[in-house]
């Protein structure tokens, strides 16, 4: 992606956050949860973006296997991390909400502990990139240990679901409580999220491009 | 409302907004040191030639 295409993409994400703080500044509070309640328009887009995130891992991790193409290969790891960097913003504002609402700042119930082994999976990716050396067999443990990974995710998603836990049901599908009015400021809060994670994949995406440049030019000095 | 549950508010947000920023800096910290040592083995390949 150009540069003066990312930078657009940031105006725009600045400008809708602005906008947002300023709507949800003017929002009653909620009446169980006061002021607080707020976190969640900034703690539910975050954790939708680390699982797209996840998700586009998965597929890029399937057609790296499927292609044998490095491309995939950066892709997936671009939004590996980007994916762990909105999951860390989930994990860490629901510390801080939790510890207001319920007295605690972790609690190991199914949802909490589910997304912190998901993080530390994905961390995990990481980690196992920097442990192996040639570029093509990185990449297809990575791709593997990725499609392992992503097994995790669903486990997150439906845990509120399949297990009585401290952490609420789901606001926005299946039987929660949150007003339909409030809706649309965490659909509009998603938007500049997803910007925010689109420009810092193409920033990613660049650098493993220069990663690359590098091996090859160390393989050519080696030759010469 | 006390003024503890809009404190915490703020904490969240700015938690989110701060965790952001840190992977913006790593992310610009990577790119100088990417760019260093494309240039530096670019010089030594054209010093080899």
């Amino acid at each position: 992606m150009r540069k003066p295409v990312l930078l657009v993409m940031i105006g725009v994400a600045g400008l809708l956050l602005v906008r947002n703080l300023l709507v949800m500044a003017q929002l009653p509070d909620e009446v169980m949860q006061g002021a607080i309640f707020r976190i969640i328009f900034f703690h539910v887009p975050a954790a939708w973006t680390a699982f797209l995130g996840f998700f586009a891992a998965l597929v890029a991790s399937i057609l790296y296997l499927v292609r044998g193409n490095l491309k995939f290969d950066a892709f997936a790891v671009a939004v590996t991390e980007v994916g762990l960097a909105f999951g860390a913003a989930n994990l860490i504002s629901g510390m801080i909400w939790g510890r207001e609402i319920w007295g605690i700042w972790w609690t190991w119930d199914p949802r909490l502990t589910s997304m912190l082994v998901c993080w530390l999976l994905y961390s995990g990716y990481l980690m196992l990139r920097r442990a192996v050396e040639e570029p093509t067999q990185r990449a297809r443990v990575s791709a593997v240990f990725s499609i392992f990974a992503f097994a995790d995710v669903p486990i997150v998603w439906f845990s509120i679901k399949w297990w009585r836990t401290q952490h609420p049901q789901p606001v926005v599908w299946g039987g929660g409580s949150m007003d339909p009015s409030y809706w649309n400021m965490l659909f509009l809060n998603w938007i500049p999220f997803l910007l925010l994670g689109l420009v810092f994949v193409a920033i990613r995406m660049r650098q493993e491009s220069a990663k690359r440049e590098i091996d090859a030019i160390r393989r050519m000095a080696h030759a010469i | 409302m006390d003024s503890r549950n809009i404190t915490f508010m703020f904490y969240g947000l700015a938690a989110v907004w701060a965790v952001l920023a840190i992977y913006v800096g790593m992310l610009a910290a990577r790119e100088r040191n990417l760019k260093r040592e494309l240039e530096g083995l670019r010089h030594m390949v054209e010093e080899r030639k």
